[in-house]
């Protein structure tokens, strides 16, 4: 049991990055219909750019957590401009331009962060400062870091955050307007180009806390950790509904308890010798507690995907998704 | 959602295609003949050798340090002014990055191959190692891996293929009778990181675990580019190993003891020689100090002074992990040819074969099979962010490292030398190498 409740503790936190990913995602997604490919490597930058500013101030003397504070509001406006510079230069200029164009753009544009990030931060897989002393509390026989805590906790209040912004503020409104059309919001006097930028803008901010997460939880950081991540994202964004924004988070926490729940018990159910007919046939290799397992928790990075393929079968506009899958 | 998926298709390609794209300029093949009218420049002859690791992803740093021995030794071998047949030896490096991959390794080995190189340092990973190996061999180009530890290497009756250091089928009941003997576990679990050389290792500890009638758990298994191992350790955790062994590299090895004690996991955690580095302590921070790890060879600390002099003054860094085996394969090929007096990669192999050389991690010889004959395995712990020697393994017999270094002063004082003035320094820490600043 404790092991079950600590694989959901794993998943919950994993989810909660991946959620605020696949936020930066969807909403690129339901505002302009383009999958942002690129938004991986915006995570990856900034997690990068937290690194080389952790480095800077080690020897400071200042507390742990204000040095990663500080770390991530230089990560903010990194990626914030990376973000921007990215739809100002490479997608604008598209915008009315057959769809496949700029999907193609997207992935030349993570192409050419990943290799400027090879430049700057070398190609090693990069050790993370372990500024913050990890904690442990015990929580009904399952254990849970200080630093998972503060994983959730941030997740939550960005998501929260990112809720009050679209639905109760007037960028919000404009936004959703954007998104349902963007000529009659033009009339209506809303400046698209401004929106979108806006949500570019905001997309890279979430990522930009979403790498300093990552990389402090797993301890390492390279330049092409914003790939594998970004595509499990974006698999989060499409399992919760693309272009949803409460679909994102649902889809992120999800596919993380997925993903970890998966991870420790596929061996189990993969394992032939716990199957009363089949362990008996295979004789020996199952006697005194052997296991014949097919597969095992190498598999885990598959999980994302196996998902993205099932909801794209039978529920090709996702969990929350009201649009029908024509859009892309 | 189709073009989603012709999207990535071309982005998995254009992908590919970068990865192509980092060659580094072949160096021109001279004419041999160069026209020996003029008496003062004397006739040369340019002989390739290849260094291959990975030299962009996985672990850049391991393969730098593998290059760099290479790079030493070549240099060293321009600056003395050698003679193959009556000419002037030049010692071109011809460094390839096969980035850690078995399907990369098979391109870059016909490569060398198609570029007539003369010799092979490399690879890194065994499981790069063991089909490229079979591209040289059709060519017979001959390849000496100063790192790749899977005993698989030298096991199909290759006449080319040597390795300067250990095998994992000594490597791994090294470390597995040290656990066994030193921390008596009841229960160990194993991890490892699906490769040729992490799967191998594993096997050959979990052999002799088992004959040591120590209970193993069902195997786990990871990848080479895992960072989240919690769901794998999160199932450990419930059955309660006394210590885990984990075969695979540093970069994954890492993250994996952080994480597992973050769960608070209590059990001793043993690496084998990819995960034996002072980067672990980096990587998993404090959780780093007390593991148990083993390095197919001697430490590189061990190795001979000259060449660690040599090594910091060059690189302005200390050797990593296996440079100084690769520096020796490199001057092992430059021996045989000056022996052969010659360049041609079927004269010297015969030479090769039967060489006794003194090199920088001592005296080398091969076996039929092509692996050294009598390979040291050391024994490491955590201390203080460092690896720390504890032990030397040889023919199954265990040595205290103090003991070792001991005896090995009077035999080779060249060799000891480096070794012994730096534990008096320190008396209660046995430890060997504090990089001069």
């Amino acid at each position: 049991m404790d092991t079950f409740l600590q694989q959901l503790v794993n998943g919950l936190t994993a989810g909660s990055v991946y959620a605020i990913v696949a936020l930066g995602y969807t909403m690129v997604y339901g505002i302009i219909q383009l999958i942002n490919f690129a938004h991986g490597e915006v995570v990856m930058i900034g997690a990068m750019v937290a690194f080389s500013v952790i480095g800077a101030l080690a020897g400071s003397g200042l507390p742990p957590i204000a040095v990663l504070f500080i770390a991530t509001l230089c990560a903010i406006p990194a990626c914030i401009a990376v973000g921007y510079a990215m739809e100002r230069l490479a997608y604008r200029p598209l915008r009315r331009a057959p769809r496949l164009a700029p999907l193609i753009t997207a992935i030349g544009v993570s192409i050419v962060l990943q290799h400027l990030a090879l430049l700057v931060w070398t190609r090693n897989v990069l050790a993370y400062p372990q500024i913050v002393a990890t904690k442990n509390y015990a929580l009904f026989g399952a254990t849970i870091t200080n630093v998972q805590l503060g994983i959730i906790a941030v997740c939550v209040a960005m998501m929260a955050g990112l809720a009050m912004l679209v639905y109760r503020t007037r960028l919000g409104i404009a936004m959703r307007a954007t998104a349902q059309n963007q000529q009659v919001a033009a009339l209506m006097g809303i400046d698209v180009n401004r929106v979108i930028a806006a949500t570019f803008v905001i997309g890279a901010a979430l990522a930009a806390v979403a790498g300093v997460l990552y990389s402090t939880y797993y301890g390492v950081a390279q330049y092409t950790m914003g790939s594998l991540l970004g595509l499990k994202a974006f698999s989060a964004a499409v399992l919760g509904g693309i272009g949803n924004v409460p679909g994102a988070m649902l889809g992120g926490l999800l596919l993380g308890l997925v993903e970890a729940l998966g991870a420790g018990y596929i061996g189990d159910f993969t394992d032939l010798c716990a199957y009363p007919w089949i362990g008996e046939a295979l004789g020996e290799r199952c006697a005194n507690g052997g296991q014949f397992i097919l597969a095992g928790s190498e598999y885990q990075d598959v999980f994302a995907f196996i998902v993205l393929i099932l909801v794209l079968v039978f529920r090709p506009s996702g969990l929350l998704g009201e649009r029908v899958g024509d859009r892309a | 959602m189709n073009n989603h998926k012709a999207a990535w298709t071309l982005a998995a390609a254009a992908l590919a295609l970068a990865g192509c794209g980092e060659e580094k300029p072949a160096p021109k093949a001279q004419a041999k003949a160069e026209a020996p009218a003029a008496p003062a420049p004397a006739p040369t002859i340019e002989i390739k050798i290849a260094s291959v690791a990975p030299l962009t992803v996985k672990t850049p740093h391991l393969g730098k340090d593998n290059e760099n021995g290479v790079r030493l030794a070549l240099d060293e071998a321009n600056a003395s002014g050698i003679k193959i047949d009556g000419k002037d030896a030049k010692f071109v490096l011809v460094s390839e990055d096969d980035q850690g991959d078995p399907k990369v390794g098979t391109t870059v080995a016909q490569k060398l191959v198609d570029a007539k190189v003369n010799g092979i340092v490399g690879h890194l990973n065994s499981g790069v190692t063991i089909p490229a190996s079979v591209i040289y061999n059709q060519a017979g180009i001959p390849m000496i891996t100063g790192s790749a530890t899977n005993p698989e290497v030298t096991e199909r009756g290759f006449k080319v293929t040597f390795r300067t250091v250990g095998r994992d089928d000594q490597q791994g009941p090294a470390i597995a009778s040290y656990l066994a003997a030193n921390t008596k576990p009841k229960v160990v679990a194993i991890v490892d990181d699906a490769t040729a050389y992490g799967a191998g290792i594993a096997n050959e500890v979990e052999k002799t675990l088992k004959a040591a009638n120590v209970k193993v758990l069902p195997r786990e298994k990871g990848t080479d580019s895992t960072t989240d191992w919690k769901a794998i350790l999160t199932k450990l955790r419930g059955r309660k190993p006394d210590a885990v062994f984990y075969g695979g590299m540093d970069q994954t090895g890492g993250p994996l003891l952080k994480q597992g004690r973050e769960l608070g996991l209590k059990a001793v955690f043993a690496f084998g020689d990819g995960a034996c580095t002072d980067e672990m302590s980096k990587l998993a921070g404090p959780a780093a100090e007390g593991l148990l790890c083993s390095q197919a060879g001697i430490p590189p600390q061990a190795a001979d002074k000259k060449f660690l002099d040599a090594y910091k003054k060059k690189f302005n860094t200390d050797p990593i992990l296996y440079s100084p085996f690769t520096y020796d394969g490199a001057n092992l090929l430059i021996a045989a040819m000056k022996k052969a007096n010659s360049a041609d990669p079927a004269k010297y192999l015969p030479e090769l074969q039967k060489i006794s050389y003194q090199g920088a991690t001592g005296k080398i010889e091969f076996d039929d099979k092509g692996d050294r004959k009598d390979a040291e395995m050391t024994i490491f712990t955590m201390k203080d962010g460092k690896i720390t020697p504890l032990a030397i393994v040889k023919s199954g017999k265990t040595t205290a490292y103090d003991d070792f270094v001991k005896a090995a002063a009077p035999a080779a004082p060249a060799t000891a030398a480096p070794a012994a003035p730096a534990p008096e320094a320190k008396k209660d820490e046995p430890k060997k190498e504090e990089p001069k600043k």
